[in-house]
């Protein structure tokens, strides 16, 4: 795999885009992170009209379906819970107007934010008389230190702990982007901190099954201009290739102790994906063995119901086929301060980073 | 608005503003509250500036300061933007029971001294106690009065050209607090700014009308106070990201917690706007105090997006700064 | 969202860890991180660290994020 300059600057970076024969690309970033790097840095503007940034639904809450969401809105009004979160999902809306776990704090639910799953087992520690109820929010990267958290609940005997796993893993996302007609995505930034725990070989399938370019990418600004002109190189080249211009951090087969991690506690499962629909083996669910975690069973949930319509355009958003600007919603009934869809809400969501960091 | 009154009323960004102008100005409003300065100028025999300010800060301590010190530098400042010497506060506690009297006893010592720093003598005062779970703690109002020494501070002022001036570094307070608030969070040497801000805006005020406007970038931040100045007019603020004052330990706890210093409260930095030709003139006039020494120009109005506050990214890119929307939540981190 | 500075890790108790950046002190976990030694830096994500980076590289990642600090400093 090639590596990268980091020392030029973006000017030089640019100058190099913009000497390549391209007449139109489309690229997909496929992290919530790169989504708001992207928009923080101004980097769109920048760079020259034909090559198009589409953000993928890479952003943990907004890929999330509404009925999941009504789910933990139900499951917060029960006596004794204490919802555990991290903070992108407080605000999240359900599909009752209005409706999100902020609100029902207000209204005198227990909803805690936490910064990393060991602080709810902290909080169950610190409540035994209390159900607390992590919401295992993520994709591969925040997988592993979940399973620990499991792992430290068992340790310590508590009772009182359960995981309500709505972790998703990006390939049989992208799998599924690929197979639909309408999809035209010509390379792809690949999420960095999934590659570091996946390994980057993890994405030599879109080269090589689907002909598309794929580099796992950084987060600074340098690192995502740098990544699109070798995605628009390949294509210049005409030969689509897997690319890492984040091996500072990536592996190509990834960290090891953290797959294992995962594998010993995570098994895969059908999971629903807001605007994608059902997703076979893209959710993780705690094994058998871990199901005394599992609020799914502690509580009896049912994840994963069928979404009802909505004028929300966050699907096709997520998926690359609506720029945020251009849903009926955007910035007019859907803003920040009243999100009708996650992708409003969540700081990496597409919506709030195009809302927030409005191009001028 | 919606049915209940949620934490994003409070957070000093779009919603606050939404409270204040669908359900306090309607009913309320008048020629000096209309203008929704940090204060009012009224007429007298003397013209007065007359600010008021409510403190719920949580936790009450924090590094750098407390609620008490807090209340006395917020309604001091306020004062001191409009352009009134502050004199007189008025204080108000509103009291949980159960509070140890040793607390009490700190803030109280504390407001004596911010108050006898700022140069106020407080006047007048009201304490209620309330039962348990009523309230946390304590939560204190002040009112102060101040006589006025330079008139006609305003956004309306603002010409093209003008210069952008903060008095030191940004996000401090903002910072410390959300830290102190979850202790378990990071650990820094981090402390609020919490200071008066009196000397310095006297400072200011010799640059008579080519000093614009004053303000203090509390809740919301510099970015949300700036698009105070830039709403509903026909000029732009252009902020340069690349020189941007912020200690590196702030820069380090917002980059680790997805926050933005550009919207961290501060409690002890006024903005300027100034004339272009005496921008050095004010900087050197606010490094002669101590809350002035990290004074920095850090933007220019311009005409190139009227309505917006742009800021032009150390990466080279440019972006609107909007309000801040709804309070700031710390990420998946 | 992922955290993309590293942090050096500067106090060490079994998978316990302390990691830092510009006196900012973090309780992180190294589970995931073979044989951790105190002075190095690590890629942290909601409380783990993930992987390892050389020195060299992590500096030049944390200079990149130094960007927008005052040119007084």
């Amino acid at each position: 795999m090639p590596c990268f300059e980091r020392d030029w600057t973006a000017e030089q970076v640019l100058d190099a885009i913009r000497a390549l024969p391209i007449e139109k690309a489309n690229l997909m970033e496929v992290c919530g992170t790169h989504t708001v790097s992207i928009a923080r840095s101004g980097i769109k503007r920048m760079l020259p009209k034909n090559v198009q940034l589409l953000s993928g639904p890479g952003c943990p809450v907004c890929v999330t379906p509404t009925s999941d969401i009504d789910t933990i809105l139900d499951l917060a009004l029960e006596k004794d819970v204490i919802i555990a979160t991290y903070g992108d999902v407080l605000r999240v809306p359900g599909s009752r107007h209005g409706d999100s776990l902020r609100r029902r704090g207000s209204e005198g639910a227990r909803v805690k934010m936490v910064y990393s799953p060991l602080d709810a087992v902290s909080l169950a520690e610190k409540f035994p008389d209390k159900q607390v109820v992590f919401l295992g929010v993520g994709f591969e990267t925040t997988a592993p230190g979940t399973a620990i958290a499991v792992k430290q609940a068992q340790a310590k005997g508590l009772k009182n702990f359960t995981v309500l796993s709505l972790l998703k893993t990006v390939k049989p996302a992208l799998e599924t982007l690929m197979a639909q007609p309408d999809f035209a995505v010509d390379g792809f930034l690949c999420p960095g901190h999934v590659a570091v725990i996946t390994g980057a070989e993890h994405f030599r399938f879109l080269p090589e099954k689907y002909h598309r370019g794929a580099v796992v990418a950084g987060f600074e600004p340098m690192d995502i201009l740098l990544s699109v002109y070798h995605l628009l190189r390949q294509l210049a080249e005409g030969k689509p290739t897997l690319g890492n211009e984040y091996t500072r951090a990536v592996a190509p087969k990834g960290n090891p102790l953290a797959q294992q991690t995962v594998e010993r506690y995570f098994t895969p499962c059908d999971a629903v994906w807001r605007g994608m629909g059902e997703i076979p083996q893209s959710g993780l669910q705690l094994r058998e063995a871990y199901r005394q975690f599992d609020a799914v069973a502690r509580f009896g949930l049912e994840l994963g119901k069928p979404e009802k319509p909505s004028a929300c355009q966050c699907g096709q958003v997520i998926t690359g086929k609506c720029p945020p600007q251009e849903c009926p919603l955007f910035g007019k009934v859907c803003v920040p301060e009243n999100p009708v869809g996650p992708c409003m809400v969540s700081g990496e969501g597409a919506c709030a980073a195009a809302y927030q960091y409005q191009e001028v | 608005m919606e049915q209940v009154i949620t934490l994003d009323y409070g957070s000093g960004g779009r919603k606050t503003s939404q409270l204040i102008d669908e359900l306090i100005v309607p009913a309320l409003g008048n020629k000096a509250l209309s203008q929704l300065n940090d204060g009012a100028v009224l007429s007298g025999r003397e013209k007065l500036v007359f600010s008021t300010d409510s403190f719920v800060v949580s936790p009450r301590f924090f590094p750098g300061g407390n609620i008490g010190k807090l209340s006395v530098c917020g309604t001091v400042n306020d004062v001191a933007m409009c352009g009134g010497e502050p004199k007189y506060l008025s204080l108000a506690f509103i009291i949980e029971e159960g509070l140890p009297v040793s607390e009490l006893r700190e803030i109280i010592a504390s407001i004596a001294k911010a108050a006898q720093d700022a140069g106020v003598q407080i006047v007048t005062g009201d304490t209620k106690v309330v039962e348990k779970g009523k309230c946390d703690g304590i939560y204190i109002n002040t009112a102060g009065i101040g006589f006025l020494r330079k008139d006609n501070l305003s956004p309306d002022n603002i010409e093209v050209g003008d210069k952008v001036i903060v008095s030191g570094f940004i996000g401090d307070h903002g910072t410390a607090v959300m830290l102190a608030r979850e202790p378990e969070l990071l650990e820094s040497d981090i402390a609020s700014d919490c200071a008066p801000l009196h000397r310095a805006a006297q400072k200011l005020w010799q640059l008579g009308d080519d000093l614009r406007v004053l303000r203090d970038p509390t809740r919301g931040g510099v970015a949300t106070t700036l698009n105070e100045f830039t709403e509903n007019r026909f000029f732009s603020i252009e902020l340069q990201e690349k020189g941007l004052p912020v200690r590196p330990a702030v820069h380090a706890a917002c980059e680790i917690l997805g926050l933005d210093p550009l919207y961290c409260a501060n409690e002890g930095k006024l903005l300027a706007i100034v004339k272009a030709d005496r921008a050095d003139e004010a900087l050197t006039l606010l490094r002669e105090c101590s809350e002035g020494k990290d004074a920095a120009v850090i933007g220019t109005v311009t005409a190139t997006y009227p309505g917006k506050v742009v800021l032009k990214t150390a990466f080279g890119g440019t972006r609107v700064l909007s309000k801040l929307s709804g309070a700031q939540l710390p990420r998946i981190c | 969202m992922c955290l993309a500075v590293p942090l050096k890790i500067v106090e060490l108790h079994g998978a316990d860890a302390v990691a830092e950046w510009e006196g900012v002190r973090r309780k992180i976990r190294v589970d995931f991180i073979p044989d951790p030694q105190v002075g190095q830096y690590v890629i942290v994500h909601a409380g783990f660290a993930i992987e390892r980076l050389d020195e060299k590289q992590a500096l030049a990642d944390q200079q990149a994020f130094s960007e927008v600090e005052n040119a007084l400093l």
